[in-house]
């Protein structure tokens, strides 16, 4: 797969990247309001199969929302979104190949580890869902704790599980929101590693994050989300991690957005 | 887009998965259910000992007694059915699934009609026991027959509403408020019905109860099922 281009310049939200295939994930100039507040404004990214977006920005700037409309949770007010070419509010199948991981474990308390995530392999149409579950979890390193309650387990492990149940139907597109949440540094090892492997096998992730380091290591597309809008996105071969931080800071304090 | 071969679940299945999942989450808990039962048996109580047997006939009283006892019990189980969602935001990753939100809101109503039954299946003998109901053949099952048919159109309304409410901050009092005025018209024809049976009339006289509660219980899952989808936008 050849590499995507990429907008260059803070006006990436009206450009848009040209792929000969459809891309794994693609948002159109998409806008999303709660009544006068516009808290996703004009977005437009296209991720390639394998392609890792991060994406940064400060509190209240809107990834949360463009990750739920990006999942097919949200509507948007305007534009779409494609996965793999299909719109994703049209059709529920085409979430089939999309995995969410929140920093909120996405749990149920009452059920163990393994039945909520052959709960959701079973969603997700997988074959042998038990299986799966435990193969996923396995993957995660925790699967010694596949039938305890998830209300008895430790934050860290509930972060663990919740991965297991965002992986467990291998989705194409992988939309994660501060994921590292909680996790030790085994978690965060066992994260990394099964997130790579889903990279290379083809999937386009979507990183949200406040960690710079985290976000810059894994992304080969990284963006900056400020009030709504795309402040910056560049390919992340473009982006030097020493000169990113100062740059970002002046980005979300509005000294460079003017 | 998924594996080769890989289909995510249809309707019915989506719906028998999501409330096989909620069923064994009370059953583990046993919260909503234990304080419905508890509820229940302690207005049982209550009313009975309100009750001055020479002023109001027990055959009288008791079908009022029954549905309003159903009615309350009820919404604490429908009450709790989307806070189980929200606790950890699992609802997000439950709509982020390739499963319709119709299937979902049938499975979450599927569940609220086992609960809500379970808690008819004690309230009806335990009101038998203490207004000293006739004890004829084939009663006890007729009057669970008329409650589970109203509980259809209950649940319906109020899993609607337990969704609509979930993230209010005065759920608790909003569920009521606005589930209330649409069981109305579930709650009068069964009622009636309640009364009749215990009263030992005929079926004949309860059939025209029972259509009407079924075409109630028809517009009401088919009307709640499509605006279901409407809820879930924040």
């Amino acid at each position: 797969m050849p590499a995507p281009a990429v907008p260059d310049a803070a006006s990436a939200t009206s450009v848009l990247p040209t792929h000969a295939a459809p891309p794994a994930l693609e948002a159109r100039l998409l806008r999303r309001a709660f009544g006068p507040r516009r808290a996703v404004d004009g977005v437009s990214v296209a991720l390639a199969a394998g392609e890792c977006l991060a994406l940064f920005g400060p509190n209240g700037a809107g990834k949360s929302t463009l990750l739920r409309l990006l999942g097919g949770l949200l509507r948007p007010t305007a534009g779409e979104v494609r996965v793999a070419g299909r719109r994703v509010d049209d059709d529920p199948a085409v979430r089939a190949g999309v995995g969410l991981l929140s920093h909120q474990s996405l749990l149920y308390a009452a059920l163990t580890a393994r039945e909520n995530v052959a709960f959701a392999a079973r969603l997700h149409g997988v074959p042998d869902p038990d299986r799966a579950a435990l193969a996923a979890l396995d993957r995660l390193r925790v699967a010694d704790r596949a039938d305890t309650p998830v209300r008895r387990l430790s934050r860290g492990l509930q972060q663990r599980v919740s991965a297991a149940r965002a992986v467990v139907h291998t989705p194409r597109v992988l939309l994660l929101d501060e994921p590292y949440t909680g996790l030790d540094a085994a978690g965060a090892e066992a994260l990394t590693e099964t997130l790579t492997a889903l990279a290379a096998g083809g999937a386009a992730l979507v990183l949200v994050t406040h960690h710079l380091d985290e976000g810059l290591a894994l992304a080969t597309q990284v963006a900056v989300l400020h009030r709504g809008r795309l402040a910056f996105h560049q390919p992340r071969a473009a982006v030097d991690p020493e000169t990113f931080a100062p740059r970002y800071r002046d980005l979300v304090t509005d000294r460079g957005a003017a | 887009m998924t594996a080769p071969g890989v289909t995510a679940p249809g309707v019915l299945a989506t719906a028998w998965l999501v409330a096989r999942k909620d069923l064994t989450i009370e059953f583990r808990t046993r919260s909503a259910f234990l304080a419905a039962v508890t509820f229940a048996l302690l207005a049982v109580v209550i009313f009975r000992f309100s009750w001055d047997p020479t002023a109001v006939n027990a055959l009288d009283l008791a079908p009022g007694v029954l549905w309003t006892i159903f009615v309350f019990s009820g919404l604490l189980g429908l009450h709790r059915s989307f806070g189980v969602e929200q606790a950890d935001r699992a609802v997000d990753a439950l709509l982020a699934a390739p499963v319709s939100r119709e299937a979902v809101f049938l499975g979450k109503a599927l569940a609220n009609l086992g609960f809500v039954t379970a808690v008819q299946c004690v309230t009806v003998p335990a009101v038998a026991l203490f207004y000293d109901l006739p004890a004829r053949g084939g009663l006890l099952p007729a009057l669970l027959g008329v409650a589970v048919l109203a509980a259809v159109g209950l649940v319906a309304v109020g899993t609607l509403f337990s969704a609509m409410t979930v993230n209010t901050r005065l759920a608790e009092l909003l569920l009521p408020m606005l589930a209330l005025p649409f069981f109305v018209p579930i709650v009068t024809p069964a009622a009636l019905a309640t009364a009749r049976l215990l009263a030992g009339r005929p079926l004949a006289e309860v059939a025209p109860m029972l259509r009407l509660l079924g075409s109630f219980d028809l517009v009401f899952l088919v009307a709640c099922t499509l605006a279901f989808p409407f809820t879930l936008e924040e």
